[in-house]
């Protein structure tokens, strides 16, 4: 198994972090990781982008050109990754925003409106959270179990007490995804 | 057991420092390699180790700070990135002369000049053909994973010792700034004074009276003296390159051409023979660790069997050189390179392998 992941969005929803939970995630399930960002001055208020590779094997290339899934979570990112997935790949995005929904025949599109859904809970801050549950309702590349574990990697040991509400809006990021278009 | 972490390469390269038992950092930021002093900052080694952390005021600073910490004999190590490596080039070549122990990490740009912050492999040449003045060598390793950075710390700490000579690690954006699954592995003490007399006991670390005064100097004045000391830095020179030559050769058996590429571009190049390999174009990887002291040999041995080398960089051409040395330019040797923190992708290299290789 190996699943070649972009996750885009703005600069301060989380994308970076999203990305080193699944990463550290995979660590603890003992899979071959990494985790390669976008960085410089493109990331302070514009885009931010980070490919998440998990695999049971050793990692060639932490750069690529096509994901298995692509994780969008602004227009910009819609217009610079939809052409990146792989025929027959996945397409998760976010509504919020979005003034050109993708195009693509060739792929499975979910959609998650996380950002309503997070404003629904009153906690922002699980925005992405909400996302990577609905990824991981698609693509169960790390069990549940392991996701706690990771983090608690990922979290600095006095943030510890949110875990419960970030395992919370992965639930639900699970149950509010929907098929916009499945392939046969 | 071994402690299992998810860390960047520049993060896993200060850990990797403290729990060698480093004596010493001293840097000074710069993108990407900045988060080695963040960290080392944040990870406060003085009260683990005692372990001596410095911001100094600027990179020639840091790298003469380091000349002083050698000289006494202490691990020091220092890190920036391209422009603030250029800097450290007096440095290295005084360090070089005066025969003095140091770790130097180069997570290198996009250049000339300010250049960018992108991810590049521009200073090959400066690390390995010289890059400060004089006739010197330094060791230089080339991590392609952020294991790798850690694993070398400890590495290039002993052979910085064992042959008293400046090692870099020549690492770029890419491994500076991705995060992989480290293995750590566990905390060495640093050497009490006593240990680093007798591990270093050309260091001026007090005169005592069943000894003369020693003298770290990289200046002698009389051309007969100097040549004698030039020549005899050659003979270590020499000892290195019989013994220290490392290398992973990858699928090259039944190879009919060779890729050949070092750091986060042999990661690239790896999928890159995954892809030909699909297609049927049996196509091997040979990733030099250590670009000096060069594996000349490997190289040697491949050319009376393979039909071509395509050389693959993060710059305009400047491995490729020390490939066709080594392979006297008895087989086509050919260059792919991006350059201006551009990378090159998989599909690219396949591409041109097929063009400049196979096709030519």
């Amino acid at each position: 198994m190996t699943e070649e992941i972009i996750i885009a969005g703005f600069g301060g929803q989380g994308v970076l972090s999203m990305g080193k939970i699944l990463a550290y995630s995979g660590v603890m399930q003992n899979k071959e990781v990494s985790w390669m960002p976008s960085y410089g001055p493109e990331m302070r208020g514009g885009t931010a982008n980070v490919t998440v590779i998990i695999s049971d094997e050793r990692i060639s290339s932490p750069i690529l050109n096509s994901y298995d899934t692509a994780i969008i979570l602004n227009q910009q990112s819609m217009d610079k990754f939809e052409k990146t997935v792989k025929p027959g790949g996945l397409l998760i995005y976010d509504g919020n925003g979005i003034t050109r929904h993708p195009e693509r025949k060739d792929i499975n599109i979910y959609r998650v409106d996380a950002a309503d859904e997070a404003a629904k809970l009153g906690i922002l801050k699980v925005f992405n959270m909400i996302v990577l549950g609905a990824f991981l309702k698609l693509k169960p590349v790390v069990s549940s179990e392991f996701m706690r574990k990771g983090l608690e990697k990922s979290l600095p040991k006095r943030h510890h007490g949110l875990i419960p509400e970030n395992e919370k809006a992965v639930n639900v990021g699970k149950e509010i995804v929907q098929p916009i278009q499945v392939l046969k | 057991m071994k402690e299992l972490r998810l860390m960047k390469g520049n993060e896993a390269v200060a850990e990797a420092a403290i729990r060698a038992g480093a004596d010493a950092y001293f840097g000074y930021p710069i993108t990407p390699q900045s988060e080695v002093l963040e960290y080392l900052m944040a990870e406060k080694p003085y009260e683990r180790t005692g372990m001596v952390v410095l911001q100094a005021e600027s990179e020639v600073a840091a790298i003469n700070m380091c000349y002083g910490g050698a000289s006494c004999g202490k691990k020091v190590m220092t890190s920036s990135s391209s422009p603030g490596i250029s800097l450290k080039m007096e440095g290295i070549s005084y360090m070089a002369g005066a025969e003095l122990p140091c770790l130097i990490v180069n997570v290198v740009r996009g250049g000339p000049g300010l250049g960018t912050i992108q991810p590049s492999q521009g200073d090959y040449f400066q690390a390995t053909k010289g890059g400060g003045h004089g006739d010197y060598r330094m060791i230089v390793f080339t991590p392609a994973s952020v294991q790798e950075m850690c694993d070398f710390v400890p590495l290039g700490f002993d052979l910085a010792f064992k042959y008293r000579n400046p090692v870099m690690i020549l690492s770029d954006g890419v491994i500076g700034q991705m995060m992989e699954k480290v293995e750590l592995f566990e905390q060495q003490p640093r050497m009490t004074h006593e240990e680093t007399i007798k591990a270093a006991p050309w260091a001026t670390t007090g005169r005592t009276k069943d000894r003369e005064r020693n003298i770290i100097t990289s200046l002698d004045l009389d051309p007969s003296k100097q040549e004698k000391h030039v020549m005899k830095l050659n003979d270590k020179y020499n000892e290195i390159e019989a013994n220290e030559v490392r290398y992973e050769a990858l699928q090259c058996e039944d190879a009919d051409y060779v890729i050949t590429a070092f750091g986060s571009s042999a990661r690239i190049c790896q999928k890159a023979i995954d892809i030909a390999r699909a297609e049927g174009i049996k196509v091997g990887l040979v990733r030099p660790i250590t670009v000096w002291p060069f594996p000349k040999a490997v190289f040697k041995e491949l050319s009376k069997k393979v039909k071509g080398i395509l050389v693959v960089e993060m710059n305009l051409g400047q491995m490729i050189e020390d490939v066709k040395l080594a392979v006297d330019c008895k087989i086509p040797v050919e260059h792919y390179g991006r350059t201006g923190g551009i990378l090159p992708s998989p599909d690219e290299v396949v591409e041109n392998l097929k063009k400049k290789i196979i096709g030519g």
